[in-house]
């Protein structure tokens, strides 16, 4: 039980990045981008191809950014320069990658098992620090010896990385070209009003989303050991399942508690896959669907709660304002006299 | 300062639909000009604002904004140049953005953008400092979101936007139609004050033949696509909407189309 919700807060954090990358596109641009399918594998492709032939893991997974960055910008044009309807450019997209994907890895699925990734150079800098045993030791302590995770490096680099994009992110909405991006998404008419190039803007956003959802696949293929082509499949799904529990748990009060509030979805929505795997006749196969169950769960829900609420709140006022009416008594001395 | 030349716009060219949006249009301003724009509906009013701002092109003519010529600058760069505010009020603000962020992207407006931040302390100061002229209490409520300003809030603080960044050429259109009479008469009052403060070169449509009267210092009457009356600073101090009706039925020989212009 224990291992399950550390792997899941471990590639939780990770798939964090792609979320705050949908809610980029999403929510910032209000741009429903079906790229994140494709970009997701390119990343995990290019950062696997560079690291089986000898790179730096580092490195590979800096470049895998930048070629998501590029993959992002041409769904932009398309939807901008092409006047292609958005739904329909970043579906192109993520075909076109498919393609592009299986080209990249040469195959279609590239183990990296006995490489070098980022995740076993952080691990093994992380193990002379010798934190891990005192760590491992407290979870002892309070009753939970019996499954101790193998490294604590992981976690902690990626909470690291995690929140460093996060902030990065939040920064970067509030400078000037942050603030026409995010004008962009809201009014088009007016940021164009005041001098400010949408369709740049345009392509500009999907671009920083899709290179943050590269990246993450690159670091998901480094922590799973694979690359394969249908890793992204049902992505952009993942990706709104972690915005809208995040902003439905946490909140959207100001920018910072959203991206927050995402990559904390990212997360509960990995555990709560996991725990619902542990179900006895739930299979890996049903994935999908649970997926599916948990987006809807979470767009319904909320709204039913608050029209519950609501509707209470009323007929509460509705009584007390019915019990002050003269008619009302009447019929209460009635109903007495009876 | 702004210069039309024989400017002509069709729209749905060679189809049953083709209409002639504006027919050799002719129109130069001086700075410091406040042109007040009248008209029924489908005159061209709004088409002759789309041209200026560049959300149009032109099929021939030129649009000249301080001797440069302007015709094929699209609309984003011409921005620089251009105040505009809109009829709706949910047009000329992002709702979902709070109302200092809103200040700083319309302070953006004639500099290029960088990855500085948007609001800063000083500009923070500044932007209190302009709200204020409102009189509206808005310099206290910087980081409420425009989506809950109501709509006459909104559509004054899209004046100030507009305008608090001095630009070349202001237009505004209908701007007070959407509103009703008492925060009408505010922006109307708002707008009188801003143009003389800022000196600004403005072009104003308005269904409110009054409110064309009362603004401004020239005046100029469009129907099917051209200017059919032009009135300078002189002659519009003894104009009144009556004399105004009997000219524009001289002209055109019957009765005005628009129900609106009657009423108002």
């Amino acid at each position: 039980m224990f291992t399950a919700i550390f792997g899941s807060l471990e590639s939780g954090i990770i798939y964090a990045i792609m979320a705050l990358g949908v809610y980029l596109s999403f929510r910032i641009l209000d741009f429903p981008d079906l790229t994140v399918d494709g970009s997701f594998v390119t990343g995990a492709a290019v950062a696997a191809i560079m690291i089986v032939n000898g790179g730096n893991p580092f490195v590979a997974t800096l470049i895998a950014l930048v070629i998501g960055f590029l993959a992002g910008c041409i769904t932009g044009m398309l939807h901008t320069i092409g006047k292609i309807n958005a739904l329909l450019s970043g579906i192109l997209m993520m075909i076109a990658l498919y393609s592009i994907n299986l080209r990249i890895m040469g195959r279609s699925n590239i183990p990296l098992l006995n490489e070098e990734t980022a995740f076993t150079t952080v691990s093994s800098f992380w193990e002379k620090l010798g934190i891990d045993p005192i760590l491992n030791k407290g979870l002892e302590l309070i009753g939970l010896g019996g499954s101790l995770p193998s490294t604590w490096a992981i976690l902690f680099f990626m909470i690291l990385v995690t929140l460093m994009i996060k902030f990065a992110t939040d920064m970067f909405l509030k400078t000037e070209i942050g603030l026409a991006v995010r004008a962009t998404g809201d009014n088009k008419r007016m940021i164009r009003s005041f001098s400010a190039n949408t369709n740049l803007l345009v392509i500009l956003g999907l671009g920083l989303s899709n290179a943050m959802v590269a990246f993450s696949g690159a670091l998901i293929a480094q922590y799973g050991s694979f690359a394969d082509v249908g890793m992204g499949i049902g992505m952009i799904i993942i990706g709104l399942a972690s915005v809208i529990i995040g902003e439905a748990l946490f909140g959207t009060k100001t920018i910072a508690r959203t991206t927050l509030a995402v990559v904390g979805g990212a997360i509960i929505y990995r555990i709560v896959v996991s725990l619902a795997l542990r179900v006895e006749f739930l299979e890996t196969g049903d994935m999908k669907l649970i997926t599916a169950t948990i987006v809807i769960l979470a767009l319904t829900v909320p709204k039913m709660i608050d029209s519950h609420r609501e509707k209470r709140r009323k007929k509460q006022k509705h009584k007390e304002i019915m019990v002050d009416l003269p008619m009302e008594s009447g019929g209460e001395q009635r109903a007495a006299a009876k | 300062m702004l210069q039309l030349n024989r400017i002509h716009k069709v729209f749905n060219e060679n189809t049953p639909d083709e209409k002639i949006a504006l027919d050799d249009v002719d129109l130069s301003m001086k700075g410091g000009d406040f042109v007040t724009v009248i008209g029924s509906n489908g005159a061209g009013k709004s088409t002759l604002m789309n041209i200026i701002s560049g959300v149009l092109l032109p099929d021939t003519g030129m649009v000249r904004i301080n001797e440069k010529d302007v015709s094929l600058v699209p609309e984003y760069k011409r921005s620089k140049l251009i105040g505009r505010v809109f009829q709706d009020p949910m047009a000329g603000t992002a709702p979902t953005m709070t109302i200092e962020e809103n200040l700083a992207m319309a302070y953006s407006r004639n500099k290029n953008r960088t990855f500085r931040k948007g609001v800063t302390r000083s500009r923070r100061a500044y932007f209190k400092e302009v709200l204020e002229t409102l009189h509206l209490g808005l310099e206290d409520r910087l980081n409420v979101k425009v989506g809950l300003l109501s709509g006459g809030e909104r559509q004054a603080l899209s004046l100030l936007m507009a305008t608090f960044t001095e630009p070349a050429i202001l237009l505004l259109d209908e701007h007070t139609a959407a509103l009703d009479p008492s925060r009408a008469e505010l922006i109307t009052n708002l707008t009188k004050e801003i143009v003389a403060k800022y000196n600004l070169t403005t072009l104003m449509v308005t269904h409110n033949m009054q409110q064309a009267l009362d603004l401004g210092n020239r005046l100029i009457m469009m129907d099917k696509g051209q200017i059919i009356l032009k009135v300078d600073e002189q002659e519009k101090k003894h104009l009144t909407v009556d004399k105004l009706m009997a000219e524009f039925q001289r002209i055109r020989g019957e009765q005005m189309a628009s129900d609106r212009a009657l009423l108002s």
